[in-house]
């Protein structure tokens, strides 16, 4: 399985745009024509065209069987790639090799036609994405399952619902079946159960031994379904690697958590009723020396420094979620659990939070923080705190270093039982 | 020019001209009857015009006839110029967003005008019966020479259809083209009018052979000649060809520019 099915050599794409018109050519042959005339200012007016450089030297391989993820911000280069892939689009420079049949959907419902009924729309689709009619005959029985549609398929298009029309669109490009399936942000599309259903679908796919290239922006996909990830920015690639760590440098480095560089007192973007604000984070030793980052396994104490508009008079209550760089929540930590009520607090203080033994493996975690007084939301501020956590000694002799054991420690003993 | 990958994409070439004919008749009343009523009205004004007022001679068959024979081949040629030149530009969804040999469209969109002419030619035997008129063995010309036409309408159509990617002035052209190409043609009146010192220039005109060859197959007399037919298929080769040739050289640049 170590065959290639991908290979790409310093490619290059390159897009000239006319800032006047936005067109990517000159659209009449009245402007070509006055071109030819006013040669002699032609050079002028061509150094007026700008070159946007949509691909920029990407060099890699993807062998047969991977399942790649393909992640940056819009305009990296992502669909420009699938589009140079597919053959739809000719790169300026280097080259692309595909070995094997391709398989491309860089839109749901490519061709589809309104005015046509289900089955023929099936039948048009299909062949548009490079099936064999005998193909689309096989597996009819199995799209019209798959979308749903039911009763529906000798209908037209046009008095289907945008949800079944879509639901149609996919489960016609699910049956695709090609050695290599190129695949552009296209679950992002119907209910929350149909998605769940794509992703079920994409997953197969994934694990039947395909080569897949996935572009898509909703990470937790991506993760789930992809080995490796590649990251583009600005036409370059900018990683290359294991997924979870290419999902997460992107998500730090592109600006998504972007908040929690900000001082928290300074933050506008949160929630309750304001008679408590949390102004500041520490993680703190079990000596109060302060730490850059909490470690796996030591005691260490959360410090939360808030600001009232006076004296609070109630009981508070602080919570604590933690979460991974994809929003989950992996912990939620609260003075309600634990019963202790903070009773009638001054305007300015600071609260710790202590933990005996920090439970979680080393890695990058975001805190979602919030204070109730008397029941009431008082503070809510998501990713109000980027914690880092390294290895530490949790385990007397080896410490869980993959990614695959997971997030969690937990304190736990082997015997054998007589 | 890979022939192979061509041909291993047939079935969507089948299905892309299945569904031109298919909708181009959907919601309408009168469905395929168009297909006959629109050759039938046309020649109809071309006898009262042609024939009756402006006393235009018809080679001795009635004029309606005649003209019908005329304007059989010649919508046949104009109406799969006019899908096929504008098949790029109203694809471009999917020359955007899907990867086919380009030359599928316009050959896709001008077969399927094939089924309006087929039933068309069918009408036509109605129009006999009306004027008693014989069928002779020369009908059975009419295969090669409709695909004498489409060829050329498809060559003509890779030249119109590439260029009207870069520009739309090509697709605004076309009606203009398809116009004036008509009245240098033999459908209304008869070659035999045309001045002797403009015979040759005229002969160029690769659908003077075809149409004359449609007549002289029709209605079993007429201007038959080889040397035309042969024009007609120089010609009709040396377009397509070319056609494809320059087709294939900016194809590279379409998904970019439409």
């Amino acid at each position: 399985m170590n065959n290639l099915a991908i290979s790409i050599k310093n490619l290059c794409k390159v897009y000239r745009i006319d800032p006047a018109t936005g067109n990517t050519a000159s659209q009449t042959l009245q402007e070509d024509l006055m071109g030819l005339v006013k040669r002699p200012l032609r050079r002028l007016a061509s150094s007026v065209k700008q070159e946007v450089w949509a691909l920029k030297d990407i060099s890699f391989d993807v062998r047969a069987g991977e399942v790649v993820g393909l992640i940056g911000r819009n305009g990296a280069g992502k669909s420009t790639l699938l589009k140079v892939l597919s053959r739809i689009t000719e790169p300026t420079s280097g080259y692309a090799d595909i070995f094997g049949r391709v398989g491309s959907l860089l839109e749901v419902g490519t061709g589809f036609h309104t005015e046509l009924t289900g089955r023929e729309n099936i039948y048009l689709s299909g062949a548009i994405l490079g099936m064999r009619k005998i193909e689309i005959d096989r597996k009819f029985d199995l799209i019209v399952d798959f979308s749903g549609v039911g009763k529906y398929i000798e209908t037209p298009v046009k008095r289907y619902s945008s949800g079944m029309a879509v639901r149609l669109a996919f489960a016609v490009a699910a049956h695709l079946d090609p050695e290599i399936l190129l695949v552009d942000e296209v679950l992002a599309v119907g209910d929350a159960a149909f998605q769940k259903k794509c992703l079920g679908k994409m997953g197969e796919v994934a694990e039947g031994g395909r080569t897949v290239v996935f572009v898509s922006h909703n990470m937790a996909a991506i993760t789930s379904l992809c080995k490796r990830g590649v990251w583009l920015e600005e036409g370059c690639v900018q990683a290359d690697g294991p997924v979870r760590q290419v999902v997460q440098d992107y998500l730090v480095m592109a600006g998504e958590l972007d908040e929690t560089k900000t001082n928290l007192a300074s933050r506008t973007d949160r929630g309750g009723d304001g008679r408590l604000r949390f102004t500041e984070f520490q993680v703190r030793n079990r000596d109060g020396a302060p730490l850059s980052s909490a470690v796996s396994g030591e005691p260490v104490d959360l410090v939360l420094s808030y600001q009232a508009q006076g004296d609070i008079f109630g009981t508070t209550s602080i919570h604590f979620w933690i979460c991974d760089a994809f929003g989950k929540c992996l912990i939620s930590l609260s003075s309600l659990f634990t019963g202790e009520d903070l009773v009638n607090l001054p305007a300015r203080g600071q609260i710790a939070l202590h933990v005996p033994r920090f439970p979680l493996r080393e890695g990058r975690y975001f805190v979602d923080l919030g204070a109730d007084i008397d029941g009431v939301k008082a503070d809510r501020v998501l990713k109000a705190i980027q914690l880092d956590v390294t290895t530490g000694a949790y385990y007397p002799v080896q410490q869980p270093a993959h990614p695959k054991d997971g997030d969690f420690l937990i304190e736990h003993s082997w015997r054998l039982l007589e | 020019m890979s022939l192979r990958e061509l041909w291993s994409y047939r079935d969507l070439f089948w299905i892309l001209a299945w569904r031109d004919v298919k909708l181009r008749y959907k919601q309408t009343a009168l469905g395929v009857t168009w297909v006959i009523l629109q050759p039938i009205l046309t020649s109809g004004i071309f006898a009262v015009i042609f024939g009756f007022l402006a006393e235009l001679p018809s080679d001795g068959s009635p004029y309606m006839l005649f003209a019908f024979a005329g304007t059989l081949p010649w919508t046949l040629f104009a109406q799969s110029l006019q899908r096929a030149g504008t098949s790029l530009v109203s694809g471009r969804e999917l020359v955007s967003k899907v990867y086919f040999p380009r030359l599928i469209l316009p050959i896709a969109s001008s077969f399927s005008v094939l089924v309006d002419f087929l039933v068309g030619l069918a009408s036509i035997s109605v129009l006999f019966l009306i004027y008693q008129v014989p069928l002779t063995w020369n009908i059975l010309a009419i295969p090669g020479l409709v695909l004498a036409n489409l060829l050329i309408a498809v060559g003509v159509s890779f030249w119109v259809s590439a260029f009207s990617v870069h520009y739309r002035d090509f697709i605004y052209a076309l009606p203009f083209l398809v116009q004036a190409w008509m009245y240098a043609s033999p459908v209304a009146y008869a070659s035999s009018i045309v001045p002797e010192e403009w015979s040759v220039l005229y002969s160029l005109n690769p659908m003077v052979g075809i149409i004359e060859g449609f007549r002289w197959s029709l209605l079993g007399h007429g201007l038959f000649s080889w040397l035309s037919i042969g024009i007609s298929l120089a010609v009709g080769l040396l377009v397509f060809f070319s056609g494809a040739l320059v087709f294939r050289r900016i194809e590279r640049g379409f998904a970019d520019v439409i």
